[in-house]
């Protein structure tokens, strides 16, 4: 698990949205994210203008969340694939790296399930790698760089700010 | 768990208003979601029952602004207090970066408030989350009431360890921001003086 705290660096930001436009590209899905199980959103790429991201990735994870129990209850660690079929857009998601999830949105005119699934399990295999390191590199390094005592001043002046009456 | 993406340069933490059914959880964040600046909230998403009762979540994101190149989000979550939900108020720790325990100040729910300090402490446990290392403010709530204790028994019976705490009337708003900035201050402390 990543109780820890996640630190996503450049390069691993960089290879992770190229493998992702990969996908998309040979899904035709339309939009991917990836969402780390508790809920936070790490990357999204793709068409998703027309919903809110964070409220998105929030409920996929309590969505995954809630399966995963109902999984233990009969005997299973969890489901590493859900499906929800809609009439016209269905969602694909998937465990990537443990700790990590997949959501795959896509439009049942454009593409099929069958295909989403293929392409989903190559990129999680590319996927994999790269996430496992990177929460390895979030583990050694102790703390964030950058932040000084001027950054926690300024933003507890924001917080100050912005949480009024 | 925090988030800290130096490409997008984003810091996202996430804070769960945790407590007994019924004592002001959902309350706090309406509040907040109702005061605070459009721009600066997302959508408030509550999984609640047909009379209102949170049966799995709610959940507010916050957006902070820019603070030397940092966008900073917090993600507010409450749990569903009642008693046979705990499966569900697990789930909704998991990767938790601050805590807000929302005790309801009526004299008649001081085993509830007690019974749900236990039930935090546990939960966090299952998490691999360290009760007496995480940030974690109290807020006595509903203080308007005539049946409500006394802030210094308040004290005593719910917060021996000496957390930050707060005495509020949700409803109308008091104590509510006091409470989110205290968190807020706490949990980006811990993240910028490094992670336990």
């Amino acid at each position: 698990m990543l109780q820890d705290g996640l630190i996503m660096y450049e390069d691993s930001f960089n290879k992770i949205n190229e493998i992702i436009d990969e996908l998309l590209s040979r899904s035709k899905a339309e939009c991917v994210f990836l969402v780390d199980k508790s809920g936070q959103l790490i990357t999204k790429k793709g068409e998703f203008n027309k919903f809110d991201s964070a409220a998105f990735a929030s409920l996929s994870a309590g969505n995954f969340a809630a399966t995963s129990e109902l999984a233990k209850l009969i005997g299973e660690t969890e489901f590493s694939v859900l499906f929800h079929e809609g009439v016209a857009e269905s969602i694909h998601i998937s465990v990537v790296a443990g700790s990590i999830i997949m959501v795959v949105v896509f439009d049942v005119n454009n593409t099929s399930l069958g295909l989403i699934r293929l392409e989903v399990k190559k990129s999680i295999e590319k996927l994999a790698g790269v996430l496992k390191d990177m929460i390895e590199r979030s583990k050694e390094d102790g703390k964030i760089q950058e932040l000084d005592q001027s950054f926690t001043e300024a933003i507890e002046n924001e917080i100050d700010n912005l949480f009024k009456d | 768990m925090s988030l800290i993406n130096y490409a997008s340069r984003e810091i996202n933490c996430k804070i769960v208003y945790y407590g007994p059914g019924l004592g002001g959880k959902t309350t706090n964040i309406k509040y907040v979601y109702k005061q605070i600046d459009p721009d600066a909230r997302g959508k408030l998403v509550s999984l609640a029952t047909e009379t209102d009762r949170t049966l799995f979540f709610d959940f507010l994101p916050l957006d902070l602004g820019q603070v030397q190149g940092f966008k900073s989000r917090f993600h507010l979550y409450t749990v569903p207090g009642q008693v046979h939900y705990d499966a569900s108020r697990k789930l909704i720790l998991k990767g938790a970066d601050g805590v807000v325990f929302v005790a309801d100040a009526q004299k008649e729910r001081v085993d509830e408030n007690l019974e749900s300090l236990e039930n935090l402490r546990v939960n966090l446990l299952s998490q691999n989350l360290n009760p007496e290392t995480i940030p974690l403010v109290l807020q006595y709530n509903k203080m308007d009431l005539p049946n409500a204790m006394d802030p210094d028994d308040l004290e005593r019976y719910l917060n021996p360890k000496g957390y930050l705490s707060f005495e509020a009337v949700a409803l109308e708003g008091i104590g509510v921001f006091d409470t989110l900035k205290a968190i807020s201050k706490l949990v980006l402390k811990a993240i910028s003086e490094g992670r336990k």
